[in-house]
């Protein structure tokens, strides 16, 4: 069953046809990839599903309801959640501060004026159990701007996270750090995703890693779907061959 | 019929002045980004040296070249500026905006007790240079003939300003500076230069401004918070930034001043308050002003 | 214990009121060891204190700055004036219940108008609603005493006192300070858990990143509108407690130069901390006293030490206080962590 699905969805900055008529199908319980060159247009499709970007034409449908025209906030509260690419965090909150303010949020608790956040057991259990899953436990004091950048990818993923979404959108969670780092942070990632049944796509660049980690892989080019399959069958795709070396 | 003429003139007059420091202060926000909350001061401070230059050399000189004062004293305005701009102000530009506005505000404090020192605490006043032009009978009142020279030096200001940023070569710099410092900075620009000289015309405009009003009124501690405030609301209303925006938005602050002192001085200041609100609330970039 | 140790950065709330205590028995105690015009001067700073913290709300939580602070404090004032001397109201709780609610209205409507902005054109709005405030204040003067201000003459605190008869002014300084010194005390207690709640932690949070605030479905909007109003009415209760203590109010206090003097309190203790304001309002207080005593130029002492102060010192005193507290720290005790950890 589908849990999100776009209609010919369309995205035009000007000459640059970021989203092109994109049809676009997350199945419920699936880790997929979504992989491409730069300036596919990959960002521009994680925009557009969390109403960062308002579509130009097209349909957005997640579970059978069409929120094309849902606030931020709507999709939120509806399931949505997303990561960003370049790290978007609290950068003077303390990493505990962070991943708190996301359950915060989702517990509609955040309107509370008269009580000690520090004081709330139940979200101070469950933010530091975030933390430990993303392998952030015990770095909860520090500040967000003082952590390394692998960490930091990780707790903008763990903020995401934190919000229990149906459907969690990460956009290159691995990029700007080592290669060492990067399988570190994916299989993070990956454990979290599947140990918690979340249906997520992830934005990536190295097929090594992608091919590794997902069920399934979308590939996009030019603002368009070009292959859609399982690993193999991507891995046997000639056309997205051609297309990955073509851009070194 | 008359009274219109006379009350269309007191507009133009005070657009004229109004412009004068609007222009000042909107040209050095959109070269660096910044509000200077001591821009006021630069207006009283050139009123204040003019008329202390015009004390000095009335009953010396002929009185037409008691007007003399006014460029020079504008001048002495604008040296001092240059002066300050890359010794206090320049470490500020990549710092936040309330460091600025702080920062200013501490200059502002600074040069009102500075101008108390320099030329006392009493208001100073040098209506000399307006005698020779003597005046012309408006509504049995005589409206002095000095004030068209005021308008005059107005309307120059604002063709002189739009001909040197858009038809020199120092103006192409200054825009581009405006546009994209990191940009201009590669390209080889000397920014510092774009910098110090942007902040010396707006401090010119600005001590222009209170030179040619200062025979009209009197220099007066107090002069450079009032002044700050309207010019204030002038660039908000015409788009902070924009140089085409303070014209416009000094025409349409002081006909509505004009107006309301005629016909509802009770409110006269609150509508001219409202109306800058009004604008930012409908487009916080003002009339001319880019995102 | 290391379970101890990965909580700490977390408040530990014996200390923070042990430390709380102290401070306010030693206010408590000041008057004792102090002579009435000291305890006058300290209540004024208290107040400053008050409006600070309400102040910094916006501008240490929120990330706005606003010019205009004095419309809430002039406001608050001249509401207690207005409920005086033409409702004949004497009691001061009475009359600090209409300078807050006058606050708290006028607050709910700039903040409507205000809550849509940002950076400079929030700064600007602010003064420029609060200017429609001062030129009103100012050219109605058949309502507002114009220039000449109205008088206030001193209320009954609590019902039970009068003031009046020889030592009359030493007494109510001597009680004022004291109704001055609880309120304060409930203002920052109230105001320490608002910023330490939930809804102050979301604050910050649009503070520090309005884009992600948003993607963790937070109505920045609702937010800050709502900060804003707490912001105003507290700052709007200093200065109806101000005004009795002061007996006269002019427009002078609505004028934009009382905002900035608000933002410079707020600046000289530090706007990231949340003590900032108190110490930026009670050691402004005493800049102000002395500078205007000791010089005629304390224009230039103020804008001095504000000019000085951005340069070298933008954290505040408070501020630099504890960042020389932890360099302190970190020579003293080098690593106690164990770094096997993680
Ligand atoms: N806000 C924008 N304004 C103009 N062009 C944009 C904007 N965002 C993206 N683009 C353009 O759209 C195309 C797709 O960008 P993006 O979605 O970021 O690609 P990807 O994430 O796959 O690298 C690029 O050509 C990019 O330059
Ligand atoms: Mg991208």
């Amino acid at each position: 069953m589908s849990l999100l699905r776009t209609v010919n969805l369309k995205k035009h900055f000007g000459e640059t046809r970021a989203v092109d008529g994109v049809d676009f199908v997350v199945t419920e319980g699936e880790v997929l990839a979504l992989v491409g060159p730069n300036g596919a247009g990959k960002t521009s499709l994680v925009n557009l599903l969390s109403a960062y970007l308002t579509p130009d034409s097209g349909e957005i449908i997640f579970l059978d309801q069409d929120i094309t025209n849902m606030s931020v906030t709507g999709r939120i509260k509806a399931g949505i959640a997303r990561s960003f690419q370049i790290v978007n965090l609290f950068d003077d909150l303390t990493a505990f501060d962070n991943v708190a303010l996301s359950i915060f949020s989702r517990e509609n608790k955040t309107l509370k004026l008269m009580s000690l956040a520090d004081h709330d057991h139940e979200v101070n259990k469950e933010t530091d159990e975030v933390l430990e899953l993303f392998g952030l436990g015990g770095k909860g004091h520090i500040l967000a701007k003082e952590m390394a950048q692998g960490e930091r990818k990780l707790l903008d993923v763990a903020v995401a996270y934190a919000l229990r979404p149906k459907f969690l959108f990460l956009d290159e969670p691995t990029s700007g750090v080592s290669t060492r780092d990067k399988a570190q942070i994916m299989d993070t990632i990956s454990s979290v995703v599947r140990a918690g049944h979340i249906t997520a796509a992830v934005v990536e660049h190295d097929m090594d890693v992608v091919f590794k980690y997902s069920d399934r892989i979308v590939v996009m080019s030019d603002g368009k779907i070009l292959a859609d399959g399982s690993p193999d069958e991507i891995r046997a795709n000639k056309e997205v061959e051609t297309i990955f070396l073509g851009t070194g | 019929m008359d009274i219109f003429i006379l009350q269309v003139l007191n507009a133009l007059f005070y657009a004229a002045i109004l412009f004068l420091i609007a222009s000042g202060l909107t040209l050095i926000y959109g070269v660096m980004q910044i509000v200077n909350m001591a821009h006021g001061s630069f207006f009283a401070l050139g009123a204040f040296v003019t008329a202390w230059l015009i004390g000095q050399l009335a009953g010396n000189v002929h009185p037409l070249l008691l007007l003399l004062a006014m460029p020079v004293g504008a001048f002495i305005v604008a040296v001092f500026g240059m002066a300050l701009e890359p010794t206090l102000l320049r470490p500020f530009y990549k710092r936040p905006e309330e460091y600025q506005l702080l920062l200013t505000f501490g200059i502002l404090l600074v040069l009102e007790d500075l101008m108390r020192v320099l030329f006392g605490g009493s208001p100073l006043a040098a209506d000399q240079p307006m005698a020779p032009f003597g005046s012309m009978p408006v509504m049995g009142l005589k409206y002095p003939n000095y004030n068209f020279l005021v308008i005059a030096v107005g309307i120059a200001a604002a063709i002189g300003l739009w001909a040197f940023v858009y038809r020199t070569r120092f103006g192409v710099m200054l825009r581009a500076t405006s546009q994209n410092m990191k940009m201009a900075s590669a390209l080889g620009l000397d920014v510092g230069r774009v910098y110090v000289l942007a902040f010396g015309i707006g401090c010119f405009l600005a001590g222009l401004g209170g030179a040619i009003v200062v025979p009209t009124q009197t220099a007066v501690l107090g002069m450079a918070l009032d002044a700050l405030i309207i010019a204030f609301v002038v660039v908000v209303v015409g788009g902070i930034g924009s140089l085409k925006g303070a014209l416009i938005g000094a025409v349409i602050v002081s006909f509505v001043r004009t107006a309301g002192v005629q016909f509802f001085p009770e409110i006269e200041l609150a509508v001219l308050y409202l109306i800058a609100a009004g604008v930012l609330l409908w487009r916080p970039t003002g009339l001319f002003g880019k995102a | 214990m290391a379970a101890m140790d990965k909580r700490q950065g977390r408040i530990r709330l014996p200390q923070v009121v042990g430390i709380a205590v102290v401070f306010a028995v030693g206010l408590a105690l000041f008057p004792q060891v102090a002579g009435t015009y000291q305890t006058m001067i300290l209540a004024y700073g208290l107040l400053f204190a008050i409006a600070g913290l309400g102040f910094n709300l916006l501008l240490g939580y929120t990330g706005l700055l606003s010019f205009g602070h004095s419309a809430f404090y002039g406001m608050g004032a001249y509401a207690v004036a207005f409920a005086a001397r033409d409702l004949g109201i004497t009691s001061m709780e009475l009359l600090l219940l209409c300078g807050l609610a006058a606050t708290a209205a006028i607050a709910v409507v700039f903040g409507l108008v205000c809550a849509g902005l940002t950076r400079i054109f929030f700064a600007i709005m602010c003064l420029a609603l609060s200017q429609v405030l001062w030129s009103l204040s100012y050219k109605f003067f058949w309502v507002t005493g114009g220039t000449d201000g109205i008088r206030v003459k001193w209320p009954s605190l609590l019902g039970i006192t009068e003031y009046s008869g020889g030592g009359a002014f030493q007494r109510f300084v001597h009680d004022y300070y004291y109704y001055v010194l609880v309120i304060f005390c409930i203002v920052v207690v109230g105001m320490w858990i608002i910023t330490h709640s939930p809804f102050g932690k979301a604050l910050q949070a649009i503070r520090d990143n309005e884009i992600r605030a948003e993607f963790l479905g937070v109505n920045i909007r609702k937010y800050r509108l709502i900060a804003y109003i707490v912001s105003g009415s507290v700052t709007g209760l200093a200065g109806a407690l101000w005004v009795p203590l002061a007996g006269l109010i002019t427009p002078d206090t609505l004028w934009w130069p009382f905002s900035g003097k608000l933002v410079f309190v707020t600046l000289l203790g530090g706007f990231r901390n949340f003590t900032g304001p108190i110490v930026g309002g009670v050691l402004y207080n005493y800049l102000e006293v002395y500078a205007i005593a000791s010089t005629e130029y304390w224009q230039v002492v103020l804008g001095g030490i504000l000019i000085v102060l951005v340069m070298v010192l933008p954290t505040g005193v408070v501020g630099g206080l504890s960042q020389l507290a932890a360099k302190l720290r970190t020579k003293e005790e080098p690593q106690r962590e164990p770094v096997t950890d993680g």
